[in-house]
């Protein structure tokens, strides 16, 4: 006949304590999320209408909407991915495919790392010396987003290397055996293999670069602009600066302009980020191995 | 000086090329096609296999069997200068592959792609089936569609795949089973029309009919390239290998012909406690 001892009754009973309490710790941390989205909803919910979206703000900004600083964003965004994309995936593929394991490697990757935890106003510093003054391209769309391309940088190589690690090394040996190059061996099998998670990360960089603000506040962004710009050499507004413009520099913004501006730029974050998880989810479905 | 040769061979019968029964017989007569020499590899300082020296002639059909560990695999990928893809590896000694040091050819590409390997986990390629086959005629530079499906249904068939993979040859081929997979691995290996095939314990992954099939490929296979066939499984040296090597601790015991080492003929009393199940 089984019986519970005194120890078995006091491990149950622990066990259940601390499960008790891992599952409250992970529910704090989604209170803030929920308080966030909620909150944005309820106060900025009010604000956002066509109008809203697809106009011009009015009145020293406290009225009217956001179309140039969505616009501005886009731009934004859209040149960083060009500079920071093939950069970053070229040079995911090298310290991945090619690189052997010696000094000059370890060093790169310890750059990469350092690169990441550089915080973002250092970055905006170190835009405004090198593309604004050194290269002299001027405060301009190109500037910023060349600011937020080098901060991104490490995003696009981290995640593009942890895709083709990914890929099981068995594979690159198989090719290899039959004699084919590292470059025949990347493009059949490699790459065909790993673009999807490469793709992964470039969304998650979109929805990071579309929020950042210290790097584009000294290198492009304005708080003001009166037309749309017309190329990378202009001026622009931007989602995350203007938020940050009419809550804190300008007075007299009506409160929901503010949350609305800030429940538009979540709601792009947010989407971006579905959008990825679901083209993850949708690829784990084809996996090929 | 060629060691183990069998008797027949050493008397000179066999100088030249000579077929019995349409199968073709190892040119013992004629320069090796490969040559080892003082051979000496090492992980990260630790030896895995010592001072080897063999040769091994066009159209023989090679065995290399041994315990775990005892450098046989090491040995394979050195053949095929895969050594280079392992840091911690160091090769010593010299190899040569008709007469040509491997570590002089400056095109290592071009020496792999004339080298079929197949291992002992089987690799489909996350590619279709006819892909997977394809592949290497494409690197050759095939392009033809007529010419790669004649490839792909020669060596599939080769491999005594063909019959279960006919009809689904745009399939992946890392989705077939086990089995399945490494046939299409020695499809694979096939399709680059090797002069060379090291089998490394091939029929793990394969049933015992399978494996009796492909052995018999083997056999015929000899007419057209060399095997270098490393095994587990002492009857499989027995019922394929023309000469077999003894590799026990990273050192090669014995190498013979291999009636002469079954029939007790050894150098090394090892040897037989080995072939006869005495020790593993």
């Amino acid at each position: 006949m089984f019986t519970a001892t005194t120890l078995n009754r006091r491990s149950y009973r622990t066990q259940n304590v601390a499960r008790a309490v891992f599952f409250l710790m992970t529910v704090t941390l989604v209170i803030p999320v929920l308080i966030i989205i909620g909150t944005l909803v309820v106060k900025g919910g009010p604000a956002i209408s066509w109008e809203f979206l697809f106009t011009e703000p009015r009145d020293g900004m406290t009225a009217g909407g956001i179309f140039p600083a969505l616009v501005g964003t886009v731009w934004l965004v859209a040149v960083a991915l060009l500079a920071s994309v093939p950069v970053g995936v070229a040079a995911a593929l090298y310290l991945s495919e090619y690189a052997p394991d010696n000094l000059l490697t370890r060093t790169i990757n310890l750059a990469i790392i350092n690169l990441a935890g550089v915080p973002s106003i250092v970055h905006a510093l170190f835009g405004v010396g090198a593309f604004v003054l050194f290269f002299n391209i001027g405060a301009s769309i190109l500037a910023a987003s060349l600011t937020l391309a080098v901060m991104t940088l490490p995003v696009v190589i981290v995640a593009t290397r942890e895709s083709l690690q990914a890929v099981p090394q068995a594979f690159r040996e198989a090719c290899w055996n039959m004699g084919a190059t590292r470059w025949q061996t990347i493009r059949k099998v490699v790459l065909p293999n790993s673009i999807s998670g490469i793709l992964t990360g470039v969304i998650l960089e979109v929805s990071r670069t579309s929020g950042e603000t210290a790097p584009i506040m000294f290198t492009g962004a304005a708080a003001f602009v009166a037309f749309l710009p017309a190329s990378v050499f202009d001026q622009t507004m931007a989602m995350s600066y203007h938020l940050y413009y009419i809550a804190t520099q300008q007075t007299g913004v009506p409160e929901e302009i503010p949350f609305g501006v800030a429940l538009v730029l979540i709601s792009i974050v947010l989407m971006m980020n579905a959008i990825s998880i679901a083209f993850r989810v949708y690829l784990r479905g084809l996996k090929k191995w | 000086m060629v060691d183990g040769l069998p008797a027949s061979a050493t008397a000179g019968v066999l100088a030249a090329a000579t077929t019995a029964g349409g199968v073709a017989s190892p040119l013992y007569g004629e320069p090796p096609i490969i040559e080892v020499r003082d051979l000496t590899i090492s992980y990260d300082g630790q030896p895995a296999l010592r001072d080897i020296s063999l040769d091994i002639f066009r159209h023989e059909i090679f065995g290399i069997i041994g315990p775990a560990n005892s450098g046989k695999t090491s040995f394979l990928r050195t053949l095929n200068r895969m050594d280079g893809f392992n840091p911690g590896m160091d090769v010593r000694g010299s190899i040569r592959l008709n007469g040509k040091d491997i570590n002089d050819w400056r095109n290592v590409y071009a020496l792999r792609s004339r080298i079929g390997v197949v291992f002992p986990l089987p690799v489909g390629l996350p590619l279709t089936v006819y892909d997977n086959v394809a592949f290497s005629p494409r690197l050759r530079g095939i392009r033809r569609k007529a010419d790669l499906d004649e490839v792909v249904e020669r060596c599939l068939t080769r491999a005594a795949l063909w019959d279960e993979v006919k009809d689904r040859l745009d399939s992946l081929g890392s989705l077939l089973s086990g089995g399945q997979q490494q046939r299409l691995t020695i499809a694979r290996a096939l399709s680059q029309e090797p002069e060379l095939l090291l089998l490394d314990e091939f029929s793990i992954a394969v049933d015992p009919v399978t494996t009796m099939r492909i052995e018999d490929v083997l056999r015929e296979l000899r007419s057209e390239l060399t095997i270098v066939l490393v095994t587990n499984l002492v009857q499989q040296a027995r019922r394929l290998a023309d000469r077999t090597a003894f590799f026990l601790m990273g050192e090669m015991v014995d190498i013979g012909a291999t009636e002469d080492l079954f029939e007790g003929r050894v150098r090394d009393e090892r040897t037989t406690g080995y072939i006869e199940g005495r020790f593993g």
